[in-house]
């Protein structure tokens, strides 16, 4: 769009302030770069039509291209509150959710936006992209790929490790001190431990058991139970202190309930 | 200093209901110093075995036994930490205990029962 036309949008504005140009004319601001004029618009388009989904996408737009991902977010869920089917809010909120690594929900936003707009293969591809960062892989039981919760939360592999109460591996894999695969031993020891945690907890009436910390000689060990049926070990060496690890299990352990619940 | 004395610098901690010496291969009651209605046998039987299944996570990755532990609940905590002469020291204390201070100490003692 010409400044011409953002000119001509202008004053017709002007003129009728209830107009809709508020719309192309917040968006022409927008690809121009003119972010702070452009959220000028579209505020005063909003706060005049309180219940267009399509003004709350162009406020997210403009809040994400200006960095606000916080504000974006709550944009975009107000469009989907108003207009549960848009698909810039779950194009938006696919990009918010893959900035901020939280991989899973991305993936639920963005396959909604394909199922809305299957054609687009721009689309597709960015789906696709996010896939291969979530580290999809079969899960078995399940029919569809479903991506690794903890790789989003670890920097380095083999420090994090999902096992069912089988211990049968979901996500993750550890190693020993010689850098060779500790996945399935590991797995083997932790359905055992969890049973017995449950046992000492009810018997002992400590209530539910949460977490369960180890203090090791070369590393410390942090497990949870993300879901009733599910175990989590995270592992750093005893440099790392143990508040941090223990928050680190807890962000992993959030994240693996989701994905959890993602694939039910 | 008698066991009974070093278990009573755990249970001066705000918050210990109870702590133990226990023997980490059969799980029996070495010394105690317990509250009332809190089952002595049951914490030293329960804690040795789940020490052994934690020895069993840090084999499997080629490590030595786990210095230290603590099991929580919503309604409480479990620690442990190994001492010597195969012994285990326990303690079982509410869910708001000072769990630096207790960890501490539980090292502490555990360093003196060997």
């Amino acid at each position: 769009m010409s400044v011409d036309d953002i000119q001509a949008l202008t004053a017709q504005l002007a003129r009728d302030p209830s107009s809709l140009v508020f719309l192309p004319l917040a968006e022409a601001l927008r690809r121009r770069g003119q972010l702070e004029a452009a959220l000028a618009v579209a505020s005063s388009g909003v706060a005049r039509y309180p219940e267009m989904a399509g003004a709350y996408d162009l406020l997210g737009r403009i809040h994400s291209d200006r960095g606000e991902g916080d504000l974006a977010f709550d944009a975009w869920t107000t469009v989907l509150r108003l207009d549960p089917d848009h698909l810039g809010a779950h194009k938006g909120l696919g990009f918010l959710c893959f900035r901020a690594g939280d991989l899973a929900r991305s993936l639920r936003y963005l396959r909604r936006a394909v199922e809305l707009r299957p054609q687009d293969a721009s689309l597709r591809a960015a789906l696709g992209r996010v896939e291969d960062s979530a580290g999809m892989r079969p899960v078995p039981g399940f029919a569809r790929s479903a991506p690794d919760p903890l790789k989003v939360l670890e920097a380095e592999a083999g420090l994090a490790l999902l096992v069912d109460p089988q211990g049968r591996v979901l996500a993750g894999s550890l190693q020993d001190a010689q850098g060779n695969s500790a996945t399935e031993r590991v797995g083997a020891a932790l359905a055992g431990i969890s049973r017995e945690a449950e046992r000492t907890t009810r018997l002992l009436g400590l209530g539910p058991w949460q977490r369960l910390s180890l203090e090791g000689g070369p590393a410390h060990f942090e497990l949870r139970t993300p879901t009733s049926d599910s175990v989590l070990l995270v592992t750093r060496a005893r440099e790392i202190p143990s508040g941090r690890l223990a928050l680190l299990a807890d962000r992993a352990a959030s994240a693996a309930r989701r994905w959890l619940e993602e694939l039910r | 200093m008698s066991l009974r004395e070093l278990l009573d610098e755990l249970t001066r901690v705000t918050g210990v209901r109870g702590a133990l010496l226990v023997s980490r291969e059969d799980g029996l009651v070495v010394a105690d110093a317990l509250m009332e209605q809190v089952d002595g046998p049951a914490i030293a039987a329960l804690a040795a075995s789940l020490s052994g299944r934690m020895g069993g996570v840090t084999a499997a990755l080629g490590q030595p036994e786990p210095v230290s532990w603590q099991l929580a609940g919503s309604d409480g905590m479990l620690v442990a930490a190994s001492g010597g002469e195969g012994l285990l020291v326990v303690a079982v204390a509410a869910p708001d205990v000072n769990a630096g201070e207790l960890r501490l100490r539980l090292l502490s003692v555990a360093g003196r029962t060997g």
